[in-house]
C-alpha cells in the first residue's frame, strides 16, 4: 500500500531517478554503446555529472539567492509609505533587466568580469529579479486593507505588521516568484558554459562542438529533471504555505 | 474617558470634521450616529490615531494621545471594524492573543484569556480555538473580532459599524452580545453607526453627526422627543416617531405597581413596543410583569402606552 502511494507522488520517483542518473551513469554505458555505436566514449567523462551538477547548483543557488533578496527588498521598499514614490521607476528597471535576453547579458559582461561563473550569474540574477517583484509586489498587495487596519489599531508596530501579517500572508505568491525564477535559471544557466561557467550545460556544448550526441543528450535529460525536480519541490513548499490560507 | 476638543481634519481643502467637541464618560455606551460620509468613521480613527488631526486635542483617561506612542495609545483601545480583519493566517486562539502577547503577558495569562473570551462570546472554546477565519461564518469572525478588541481588558472600546456586514438575524444577536457585555464588564464604549434602530437599541447616549459636526447629543429619549432641528427630526423620522419612543422607553416607565394580569409576562426592562406587540397579539389591553427574579409585580396597560 504504501509503496503505491509513494509512486503516486512524482517528487519522490523522479527525484530518485534524477539522483541515480547524477551518481551512476556510467551504468548506462551498454545502453548508449548500443543506441550509437560509433560514438566513444559514450559517457562523458571530463568531469563527473555530480560536480557539475553542484557547480551548476551553486551559479543557480547564487543568482536565485540574491535575485530573490533584492526582489523581495525592493516590493517591501515600494510598498512602504516611504518607498511609494518610487514604485514606477523599480517597475521600469525590472522590465529592462527582464528585457535583455540572458545571451545578451553574456556577451556584454564577459568583457568586464572575464570568463567563468560571474557572468552566468549576473545574467541569471538579471533575468530572475523581474518575476520576483512582480510576485512579491502581487503578494504584498493582495493583503487585505481591512487586515493592515486592524493590525494596525490594535497597535502592532509597521515592522510588526510587515514581519507577522504581510510577509507570511504574501509568503505563497513570493514563493511562486522564487519558483519561475529558479526552474528559468537552471534551464538557462546551461548556456553559460559557452563562456566558461561549468554546469550540466558543458557536456552539451562540448558535445555538439565534438559531434557527440551522447553527451548532449546526458547533459540534456540532467537539466531536464534538475529542473523538474526543483519546481516539484517549489510546488510542495508552496503547497504546504498555501494550507492554512483561505482559496 | 474620551474627551475631544475642538477637533478638525480636511481631506484635500474638504472639511470632514469640523471642530467638533465631545465628552464620553467612563462606562458609557455613546453611539455617533449620523449618514455616510459624515465624519463619523473619522472621529473614531483619530481617537487610535489611525488618522491624525489638524487641528484640537484629544484625550483619553485624561492623557493626550499625542504625548504617548502611537502602538502604546492603540493596545489599550479595542477596536472593532465592520471588515473585522481577522489575521487569515493565523487560528483564532492566535487572532484573540493578539494584543496580550504585544504586551508580552505569561503563556499561561494569555491562555486564560483567550478561554475566557471565547466563552464570553458564546463561542466554544473545544471547537473554535484552533479554526481558521476562512472556516467561520460572518457572525462567528465578528464574535472574534470582538473577543480579540477585548482580549487586553481595554478600558475604552471602539467600534466602526461593526456589525453592518452581517444579515439582519446574526446582527440583532451580535447587539444583544455587546449590550450583554458592555453591561457586565461597564467598559465604555463608542460606536459608529448609520443605523437608527442600532443606535437605539445600544446607546445610553447618541452624538448625531452630521457635515463634521455633532448636531444633537443625549439620552436616545431625548433624541427622539426632542430632536434639535430638521437635520435629526428627517433622521429619525416624523413618521413613526410614536413607534420609535415606544422603542427606547422601557415597562418600567409605565407599570401599574401590584395590579395583576393573565398571560406570560413582560421583563421590566422590556421596551413598551414589546409590550405593544404583545397586546396586539393577544387582543388585550394589560400584559402582566414580572422583575429580574420573576416575580409578577405589577400590570402594563394599553391607556398607559399612549397617556
Amino acid at each position: 500500500m504504501r509503496g503505491v502511494r509513494l509512486l503516486a507522488r512524482p517528487l519522490l520517483w523522479i527525484g530518485a531517478l534524477f539522483a541515480a542518473l547524477l551518481s551512476d551513469m556510467p551504468a548506462l554505458r551498454p545502453l548508449f554503446h548500443w543506441a550509437f555505436p560509433a560514438a566513444r566514449p559514450a559517457i562523458y567523462d571530463r568531469d563527473s555529472f555530480a560536480a557539475l551538477f553542484l557547480s551548476h547548483l551553486a551559479i543557480v543557488a547564487a543568482a536565485g539567492g540574491a535575485a530573490s533578496a533584492v526582489g523581495i527588498a525592493l516590493a517591501v521598499f515600494v510598498t512602504r509609505p516611504c518607498g511609494r514614490d518610487f514604485r514606477a521607476l523599480v517597475d521600469r528597471l525590472a522590465a529592462v533587466g527582464q528585457a535583455f535576453p540572458p545571451v545578451v547579458v553574456l556577451a556584454l559582461t564577459v568583457p568586464a568580469v572575464g570568463f567563468g561563473a560571474e557572468p552566468t550569474v549576473i545574467a541569471l540574477f538579471l533575468y530572475g529579479v523581474l518575476p520576483i517583484l512582480a510576485n512579491a509586489l502581487a503578494g504584498l498587495e493582495g493583503v487585505p486593507q481591512a487586515v493592515r487596519e486592524a493590525a494596525a489599531g490594535m497597535g502592532l508596530s509597521p515592522f510588526q505588521i510587515l514581519r507577522q501579517v504581510e510577509l507570511p500572508l504574501a509568503a505563497p505568491a513570493i514563493l511562486a516568484g522564487v519558483r519561475t525564477a529558479v526552474t528559468v535559471a537552471i534551464g538557462t544557466a546551461t548556456i553559460g558554459s559557452t563562456v566558461g561557467a561549468v554546469t550540466l550545460g558543458t557536456p552539451i556544448f562540448d558535445g555538439l562542438a565534438a559531434n557527440k550526441l551522447p553527451f548532449v543528450i546526458e547533459g540534456a535529460v540532467l537539466v531536464a529533471l534538475f529542473a523538474i525536480v526543483t519546481d516539484l519541490l517549489f510546488a510542495a513548499l508552496e503547497a504546504r504555505l498555501r494550507r492554512r490560507l483561505p482559496a | 474617558m474620551i474627551e475631544l476638543d475642538r477637533v478638525s481634519k480636511s481631506y484635500g481643502g474638504r472639511r470632514v470634521v469640523d471642530a467638533l467637541s465631545l465628552a464620553v464618560a467612563a462606562g458609557e455606551f455613546c453611539v455617533l450616529l449620523g449618514p455616510s460620509g459624515c465624519g463619523k468613521s473619522t472621529v473614531l480613527r483619530m481617537i487610535n490615531r489611525l488618522v491624525p488631526c489638524d487641528a484640537g486635542a484629544i484625550r483619553v483617561g485624561g492623557t493626550d494621545i499625542t504625548a504617548i506612542p502611537a502602538e502604546t495609545l492603540r493596545r489599550r483601545i479595542g477596536y472593532v471594524i465592520q471588515s473585522v480583519g481577522l489575521f487569515p493566517h493565523w487560528p483564532v486562539e492566535d487572532n484573540i492573543a493578539t494584543v496580550p502577547r504585544l504586551l508580552k503577558w505569561p503563556r499561561q495569562r494569555v491562555e486564560r484569556r483567550i478561554g475566557e473570551l471565547l466563552e464570553l462570546l458564546r463561542l466554544d472554546p473545544a471547537i473554535y480555538r484552533g479554526k481558521y477565519p476562512h472556516q467561520l461564518s460572518g457572525g462567528e469572525q465578528q464574535r472574534v473580532g470582538v473577543a480579540r478588541a477585548l482580549a487586553a481588558d481595554p478600558e475604552l472600546l471602539l467600534m466602526d459599524e461593526p456589525f453592518a456586514a452581517v444579515d439582519p438575524v446574526t446582527r440583532l444577536a451580535l447587539q444583544q452580545e455587546i449590550a450583554r457585555i458592555h453591561k457586565s464588564t461597564n467598559k465604555t464604549v463608542l460606536f459608529v453607526t448609520h443605523d437608527l434602530e442600532e443606535a437605539l437599541r445600544l446607546a445610553t447616549r447618541i452624538a448625531i453627526m452630521n457635515e463634521g459636526r455633532i448636531v444633537q447629543a443625549g439620552r436616545p429619549l431625548d433624541i427622539i422627543e426632542r430632536p434639535a432641528n430638521d437635520f435629526v427630526r428627517d433622521f429619525v423620522g416624523h413618521q413613526g416617531r410614536g413607534l420609535r419612543l415606544l422603542a427606547v422607553r422601557t415597562v418600567a416607565d409605565r407599570l401599574r405597581r401590584g395590579e395583576s394580569a393573565e398571560g406570560e409576562a413582560l421583563a421590566l426592562d422590556a421596551p413598551l413596543s414589546e409590550a405593544l406587540s404583545a397586546m396586539t397579539m393577544r387582543h388585550t389591553d394589560r400584559i402582566p410583569v414580572e422583575d429580574g427574579e420573576g416575580r409578577r409585580i405589577g400590570v402594563v396597560t394599553l391607556a398607559d402606552l399612549v397617556r
